[in-house]
């Protein structure tokens, strides 16, 4: 056991202190009786009760699902296909400059995707609402995905694929039967990550939304800038939950899977040991 | 040299002028880049036949295989079954199975699941598929382990599900590529003999990759040695074994001793006259001078102390024992003969305990019958 220094655990103290000590107090003062945000004065929920009665902030909340339920699902698609034609055709012309393609996003400043989204819609004359915000979200969470999923196929056996078309299925049977299953955790956590992304995004809902379609998050920011109320506490602590619950439960099910698989190899081992020589295959009849 | 009819069995197709290949290679070539894997290789396979593809790696066995199963399309040349060109028929169109090396099970579904695959691409209604799985099951005895994934499986319990999900859609042809490679040598010698009751039983055609030349010699009808993506030889196990065609595939398969020398003319006949001295005649007349080589294998060659007697019609050569390897059933005495060359001589050890044996350094007799060597000319 390597022992834990002084120096070890002041550091993990420090370093998820300065990660969480916002957060916490964040949640704590949401349940403040007081209406001065810097002010304890005893324990209340009544702020996640007013909540209910602020229609603008639940129209926002219900904007923000729509757009995150949609354009999760369509970046799942389209990242998951953009992995599959990045990792099977490793030798199609241009193929580094596809893969550079689809990480930039990755490390492009969120200010241009957005300027460069409102520029295409205004180009294409297309009213800014719902539906740019849920394009744009889909753009920008698909390589996400992509990334996600494309580090499941590399250690994907193609020989298993090779051999359902050898068994007589289609290439459309053979991915919907064999390749979809087998890479569906990857799949989903890509979800999973599309969605949070998209829950939380700010800039780029801000220059691709219009009139009508004022997501969570920016609603929030205009509430802020008139000064941080009670309520506001409240509804980031539910958005607090909501994210943490979906990255704990895509982290659980892997881990989960995973063991179960270690365990159950661990048996079959233990069982050829047991019986050293299984009754091997007769023939027909015979 | 005498006919090598008395090594063919009584199935023989590939002897019948009138039999029409069910598989056949016709001046197959496959390039990867500027890599040639397949060279200009034409071959036939008939049906039923057990057919082994033999030879080291990275030769060219299983490109082979990927190519008739539908996984590689050749650079030029055709390949047909049944008569018919597989060219530009997809993999999932072949009446063919493969049972491939890494076994390839899906490991999203059960053993029951694996097995059924194949049954359900070809719209089998539920009961016969339920009746034919079953059937499988049975027949690699693994009736109890239906409901189990492949990793709740042993090595030896998978290659067995990877069998009977080949075997489940009764294809014509089934290609096997390396199949008993991950078994320990008592179970990989009872399923050789499995397969091959299993392949005579159902009718089918096999096509087996293997680089152990003994799962080639047991179980096929012929083989097929390979080298740098081309056949050396085609024959019969006992034919490769006894007449192999050129000194790669007398080396490759099994022990040889390899006797130099060159032909020299005695008597107006062809002859081979080895460094040692022994003049053995020729089946044809070849060039004076020109370097061959005679062929024989251990256990054709003959210890003994005293010297053969007159008229045995024997080629005896002096030789001194340098080396001597006890394998039980056999011994194997590694022979100094004059010119330096070291022969290998194995001896079946019939009796238990032999009175005077054979010492290290003691000057013996190494003789040979007229027939026991093949002149090999490459
Ligand atoms: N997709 C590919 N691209 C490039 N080269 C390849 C490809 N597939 C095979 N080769 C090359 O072709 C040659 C023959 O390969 P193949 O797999 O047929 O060998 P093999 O006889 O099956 O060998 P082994 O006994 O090791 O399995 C090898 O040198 C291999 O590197
Ligand atoms: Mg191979």
């Amino acid at each position: 056991m390597v022992r834990w220094s002084r120096f070890n655990i002041a550091s993990i103290v420090f370093g998820f202190a300065f990660l969480y000590l916002p957060i916490v107090l964040l949640v704590i003062y949401s349940f403040n009786e007081s209406r001065l945000v810097t002010v304890w004065t005893g324990f209340s929920t009544k702020w996640y009760g007013t909540l209910l009665t602020n229609q603008a902030l639940l129209d926002a909340a219900w904007v923000t699902l729509r757009v995150g339920l949609l354009s999760a699902s369509a970046s799942t698609v389209l990242g998951t296909l953009a992995a599959l034609s990045l990792s099977r055709y490793p030798d199609f012309r241009g193929r580094v400059l596809f893969s550079g393609m689809i990480y930039a996003p990755l490390v492009m400043p969120e200010v241009i995707t957005g300027l460069s989204m409102l520029l295409l819609f205004v180009a294409i004359g297309i009213d800014r609402g719902f539906w740019t915000v849920t394009l744009a979200h889909t753009t920008f969470t698909m390589c996400f995905v992509a990334v996600v999923v494309q580090s499941r196929l590399q250690s994907f056996d193609r020989s298993i694929e090779e051999a359902a078309m050898d068994l007589g299925a289609t290439p459309v049977a053979t991915f919907f039967q064999v390749t979809l299953p087998i890479i569906l955790p990857a799949v989903l956590s890509g979800w999973v990550l599309a969605f949070t992304l998209s829950l939380d995004d700010l800039v780029i809902a801000s220059f691709t939304s219009g009139p009508g379609a004022t997501t969570l998050p920016m609603r929030i920011y205009s509430q802020v800038r008139l000064g941080v109320t009670p309520e506001i506490n409240a509804i980031c602590t539910i958005l607090i939950g909501v994210v943490a619950c979906g990255t704990l439960i895509a982290a659980l099910a892997t881990r989960r899977r995973e063991l179960q698989r270690q365990k159950d190899e661990r048996a079959a081992f233990a069982e050829s040991m047991v019986r050293t020589v299984d009754p091997p295959p007769a023939a027909a009849g015979g | 040299m005498k006919s090598l009819g008395i090594f063919r069995r009584s199935f023989a197709p590939w002897a019948d002028p009138n039999a029409k290949p069910f598989i056949s290679f016709r001046n197959v070539t496959k390039r990867f880049g500027d890599f040639t894997a397949v060279d200009n290789l034409s071959l036939d396979i008939f049906t039923r036949e057990f057919f082994a593809l033999l030879g080291g790696s990275g030769c060219g066995k299983s490109t082979l295989l990927r190519m008739l199963a539908g996984f590689e399309q050749p650079t030029s040349g055709e390949i047909t079954l049944d008569g018919q060109s597989l060219a530009g028929i997809p993999p999932y169109r072949r009446p063919v199975n493969m049972m491939f090396q890494s076994y390839a099970l899906f490991p999203h579904m059960t053993v029951e699941k694996n097995i059924a695959f194949g049954l359900k691409q070809d719209g089998m209604p539920k009961t016969e598929i339920a009746e034919r799985v079953a059937q499988m099951l049975k027949l690699v005895k693994l009736e109890s382990f239906a409901g189990r994934k492949p990793h709740q499986l042993s090595g030896g319990q998978r290659q067995r599900v990877a069998l009977a999900r080949s075997l489940a859609k009764r294809p014509k042809v089934l290609l096997l590529d390396e199949p008993l490679g991950a078994l320990d040598k008592k179970l990989r010698e009872e399923t050789q003999f499995e397969l091959m009751d299993l392949q005579y039983e159902l009718g089918l055609t096999f096509v087996v990759v293997t680089h152990d030349q003994e799962e080639a010699m047991t179980m096929s009808d012929r083989i097929a040695v390979m080298s740098q993506g081309r056949v050396i030889q085609v024959a019969t196990p006992a034919e490769i074994y006894e007449a192999p065609n050129s000194r790669f595939v007398a080396e490759f398969i099994g022990d040889v001793n390899m006797m130099e020398g060159r032909v020299a003319l005695e008597n107006g006949h062809s002859v081979l006259k080895t460094e040692d001295g022994v003049s053995v005649p020729l089946p044809e007349p070849l060039a004076e001078g020109r370097e061959v080589a005679l062929a024989v294998r251990p256990e054709k060659l003959k210890v003994s102390r005293a010297a053969p007697p007159e008229g045995a019609n024997l080629y005896a050569v002096r030789g001194e024992i340098w080396d001597i390897a006890y394998f039980g059933d056999m011994t194997v005495f590694h022979v100094k003969l004059p010119s330096g060359k070291i022969v290998k001589a194995s001896s079946l050890n019939a009796t238990r305990g032999v009175e005077d044996p054979f010492g290290y350094d003691e000057q013996i007799w190494v003789s040979f019958e007229p027939q026991a060597g093949v002149v090999l000319k490459g």
